[in-house]
Order: C-alpha cells, then sequence, then structure tokens
C-alpha cells in the first residue's frame, strides 16, 4: 500500500477521538478550568478554603486509608490465587475463572445489598465467628470500616487478580524449576523469579484497586452510611443533596488530581521494574 | 518437593479455595434471601416461598427502568463497537504520529473516576442546552463503553496479519469480501468479549448514570439502589438472581463461542 493511503487512516480515527474530546475532554477541562477562577480570575481560594478546614483533612484520610487496606488486602489475597489459576486445570480453574468473571457482572449495587446482609449482626460472618470461639457475642461488621473493607475488597478483588495472573502465565514453569535444580532455595527462587517477573501484573492491579477504591460511592453509602465521608461521598453529596457547586467542584478536581497521580507513578513503576530486570 | 515447597503449595490451593467462597459470597446469599419466606434477610431462611419473584412483576418501575438500561447499553455498545473498532485499525495500520497518545486518550475514561466524569459532562450538557435524560445517558454511555472496544479491539488487531487481506483479494476476493471472510473471522472473538463487557459496564454504571437520570428515565441500578434505600425487601434478591441466572447464560454462550480464558484476558 502507498504512504498516501495509509496517511489517510487518521479520518477513520477521527469520529472516535473527536466524540471523546467534545463529550469528555471538553468538560472535564472545564471543570479543571472552573475550579481554578474566580470573579477575578485565576485563584486557587476554594483549595486554600478546602484544605484550611480539619474536616476536609478527615475526609482525605478516611479515603486514602480504606483504599489502602483495600488493596493490601485484595493484593495478600489476590496474588496467590493468579498463581493458582495460572497453575490450575480442570474443575478448579473453571471454578476459579466462574468465581472471577460471574461476579463482575451482577452489578455493585446487589453486591453491596449483599454485603449489607452478611454484614449484619445476625449475619453468617458473626455467626461463624461467634461458633468458632472467636467472639463471645454476636457483632455488627456493618457501618464499620472494617466491614467496608471486606466488602469492597470482595467487589475489587478480580481487578486484582486478573492483571497479576495474565503475567503469571506468560512465566515459563521451567525458570523456577532450573533455579531450582541450581539449589537456590524457594524464598530465594520466589524473590529472585517468580516476584520481579510477576511485578509489572502486582503494579497495575494495585494501581487499578487503589483509583478504584478511592473513587467508589455506592460501596460506601450501603455499607458505612453518611456519617462516614470520603472524597467520592462527598463529592456526589455536595452535587445531589447539598447543591453545594464550588465544595463539590472542588472535591471532584481533587479526585481527578489523585487519579491521574495513581496512572503516571504505576506507568513509572512499571517502566522502573520494566528496566531492573 | 521439599517440605518448605509443600506448604507454599498448599497455602496457595487453601487461598484459591476461599478466595472461590470469598468472591461468590454475594452471589450466594442473594439467591438464598431471594428464595427465603422470611421478609428480613434470615440466614439461612426459615422456610422456601416464591412470593417475592410474584412481588417482581408488580415492582413499580423495575421493568421500565430494565428496559431503559438495556436500550441505552445496547446502543452504546453498538455506538462504540463501530467508532472503536474503526479508530482501532487507524491506529494499527496508520502512520500518523501521536498514535499512542490516541489509544490512551480513548482508554482513560476507565482511569478517571467516573463520578468526576459524571459532574463534568454534566456541567458540559447544562451549557449546550442538553438537558433531556435519555439521550444524556445514551451520549455518557458512549463514553463509558469506549474504553473496552478500543483496548480489546486494538489488542486483537495488532495480532492481525493484514497480508491475508491482499491474500484472499489474490484469491479473487473483493476488498468487501476479504474484510467480511478474513478480517471479520479473526476479530469476531474481540468484538464478542469487548462488547460484552462495555455491555455489562454501561448496564452496571451508577456515578456517571446518577446525573443524567429524572423521575422518568432511570437506569436498572440507580432503581435498585432507590429500592434497597426505600423499601429492603427480598424482592431486590430476587431481581438480582434473575440478573446472576442471565450472567450465567452469557457466560455459557461466551464460554461457548470463545472460551472462558478469553474471557479472563484483561
Amino acid at each position: 500500500m502507498s504512504g498516501a493511503r495509509l496517511d489517510r487512516m487518521i479520518w477513520l480515527a477521527l469520529p472516535a477521538v473527536a466524540y471523546l474530546a467534545v463529550v469528555y475532554a471538553l468538560p472535564l477541562l472545564w471543570l479543571l478550568g472552573r475550579s481554578v477562577t474566580g470573579p477575578d480570575g485565576f485563584t486557587i481560594a476554594q483549595f486554600t478554603a478546602f484544605f484550611a478546614d480539619p474536616f476536609s483533612w478527615r475526609v482525605m484520610g478516611n479515603t486514602l486509608r480504606i483504599a489502602f487496606w483495600v488493596t493490601l488486602l485484595s493484593l495478600v489475597i489476590g496474588y496467590p490465587v493468579a498463581i493458582a489459576m495460572a497453575r490450575a486445570r480442570g474443575l478448579m480453574q473453571v471454578m476459579l475463572l466462574v468465581a472471577m468473571i460471574l461476579p463482575l457482572s451482577i452489578g455493585v449495587v446487589v453486591k453491596a445489598f449483599a454485603w449489607q446482609i452478611v454484614l449484619r449482626r445476625d449475619g453468617v460472618i458473626s455467626q461463624g465467628l461467634v461458633a468458632s470461639g472467636i467472639w463471645a457475642e454476636p457483632q455488627r461488621l456493618l457501618f464499620t470500616e472494617a466491614g467496608l473493607i471486606v466488602g469492597a475488597t470482595n467487589v475489587f478483588l478480580p481487578f486484582m487478580i486478573l492483571p497479576i495472573y495474565s503475567v503469571v502465565k506468560l512465566i515459563d514453569p521451567r525458570l523456577t524449576e532450573a533455579g531450582a535444580t541450581l539449589g537456590a532455595s524457594p524464598f530465594y527462587r520466589f524473590r529472585k523469579i517468580l516476584l520481579p517477573l510477576t511485578l509489572p501484573g502486582i503494579v497495575s492491579g494495585s494501581a487499578f484497586v487503589f483509583s478504584m477504591a478511592v473513587s467508589m460511592f455506592v460501596i460506601p453509602s450501603l455499607l458505612i452510611g453518611d456519617r462516614f465521608q470520603t472524597l467520592a461521598t462527598l463529592t456526589g453529596r455536595s452535587y445531589l443533596l447539598m447543591r453545594n457547586e464550588a465544595l463539590g467542584s472542588t472535591t471532584a478536581v481533587i479526585l481527578l488530581v489523585i487519579a491521574v497521580s495513581i496512572v503516571v507513578l504505576s506507568t513509572w513503576l512499571s517502566k522502573r521494574v520494566g528496566r531492573s530486570l | 518437593m521439599t517440605g518448605i515447597e509443600r506448604m507454599t503449595s498448599a497455602l496457595v490451593w487453601a487461598m484459591a479455595v476461599i478466595a472461590i467462597i470469598f468472591l461468590l459470597t454475594p452471589l450466594v446469599v442473594t439467591v438464598a434471601v431471594s428464595f427465603g419466606s422470611s421478609a428480613v434477610f434470615t440466614l439461612p431462611p426459615p422456610g422456601w416461598s416464591l412470593r417475592w419473584y410474584e412481588r417482581v412483576w408488580t415492582t413499580r418501575g423495575l421493568w421500565a427502568s430494565l428496559l431503559t438500561s438495556v436500550q441505552i447499553a445496547g446502543l452504546a455498545t453498538a455506538i462504540s463497537l463501530v467508532l472503536g473498532t474503526l479508530c482501532a485499525i487507524a491506529l494499527v495500520r496508520g502512520r500518523f504520529a501521536g498514535r499512542d497518545a490516541i489509544a490512551t486518550f480513548l482508554v482513560s475514561p476507565l482511569m478517571v473516576p467516573g463520578l468526576v466524569v459524571g459532574i463534568a459532562m454534566l456541567q458540559g450538557f447544562k451549557l449546550v442546552g442538553l438537558r433531556e435524560a435519555w439521550p444524556s445517558l445514551l451520549v455518557a454511555h458512549v463514553v463509558i463503553t469506549m474504553p473496552y472496544v478500543v483496548r480489546t479491539v486494538l489488542a486483537s488487531l495488532s495480532l492481525f496479519d493484514f497480508t491475508l487481506i491482499d491474500a484472499a483479494r489474490t484469491l479473487g476476493c473483493s476488498y468487501g469480501q476479504a474484510l467480511r471472510k478474513v478480517m471479520a473471522p479473526a476479530l469476531a472473538p474481540a468484538f464478542l468479549t469487548s462488547g460484552m463487557f462495555a455491555f455489562l459496564a454501561s448496564m452496571d454504571n451508577y456515578p456517571v448514570s446518577i446525573f443524567f437520570t429524572d423521575a422518568w428515565t432511570k437506569t436498572l441500578p440507580l432503581q435498585m439502589l432507590q429500592l434497597v434505600e426505600e423499601r429492603p425487601d427480598p424482592t431486590i434478591a430476587a431481581i438480582s438472581t434473575g440478573l446472576i441466572v442471565l450472567a450465567i447464560v452469557v457466560l455459557i454462550i461466551g464460554d461457548r463461542l470463545v472460551g472462558l480464558r478469553r474471557l479472563a484476558d484483561f
């Protein structure tokens, strides 16, 4: 094919790019621009006002703390599961794939609703812990931070497992065997072979889960309630209930900045990881 | 195998079993509650009944919201498939600058919090005077579904050998026939997987839709959230069980057509 013909290819890309530019990029830029303009032009007054309020810091703390625990818990559960998924055959493999994909298809409202039932004082977890003697009496996990972390981890876990699984399944199993033949201890083999090779998956899985946990909105409102505010619930409330667009656009921009930082940081990390191999 | 290896191996499998149970917990709970006779979600239920399923038929607004969601998700996915595939072809075959940047841009709505996208669009649509719920939802949902299509079709196209089209033409196919008989079958799994995930993402979307619904036009997640907040009874569980059954059917079809393993290719 000739060069001129290939260059005309750009017209095929145009509809999608133009659509997203008009419907998505322009409004985002407008939102950003408005958050730093006052009656007299450029100002960061909205942000200084926001950060001067101790309540805002509590909200930021809540958001980042919950996202951190959800990411850590997902990684601790998800890493071995991703390895199991790459090694599993037959029924186990099908079960793992179904457990991964089926929950993605039922919707977050339904899942949060189900966790409301599980986390109640008379729910399955409470009953189980009392029966096993760990708890002396039934306790309510619903409307606690622990309950929120468990529920959110449940919803986001597949997004940790799938990226790690996608790198684990590419690893040649003979690598660890070779390490073993050459006398490397299991821990040494994990640290020097498996861990470095799976780091890109860990980085992208953690970035996914962390950014989703930072911006989750319906899960906190159903599992912990309005007394506990995160950046996302505060943003939603200020638009939908309080009609306080100034506050809402400020927190929305902070959310956006956090999300973009996660993307930039994780891209930088996976490049570094790639180079150190 | 040494002792430590056997232990780690056992740990990995134990973790896998725990994860399966953990991931399926909300589904099992939902199904169990939906068939229970009690209105207060006791588990295990004191008796079994189908009365919540009868309620589903008479719950006001539910079927309308399901219809809205299916229409929006179907149309948005179709538009994204067309625009996204055209763009993916251009990105793979074109030789113009900035192709990586375009790909990143089209996938970026996945990484921006839905709530932020929703607020930005709400203000943007207001500026141009778009106020009706239904068209706003459709316009917004194309942005939600586009990344899934671009990501998967792009990955699949970059593996496609375009000389096959020339080969088909040498063998006597017209250009259109070559596209239809050679390229379309090679891309079919990508269309199916990305279409499925795009459709589900749209059906399940909450943080963007919430800004564009009104009293008459609601999507299913918003209608269900309203039910959970206003009248929490097992009717919601019955609806959800219906959705789970639907998802299982889709999964079986997906498995038959492209294989479960491919669906997990992230």
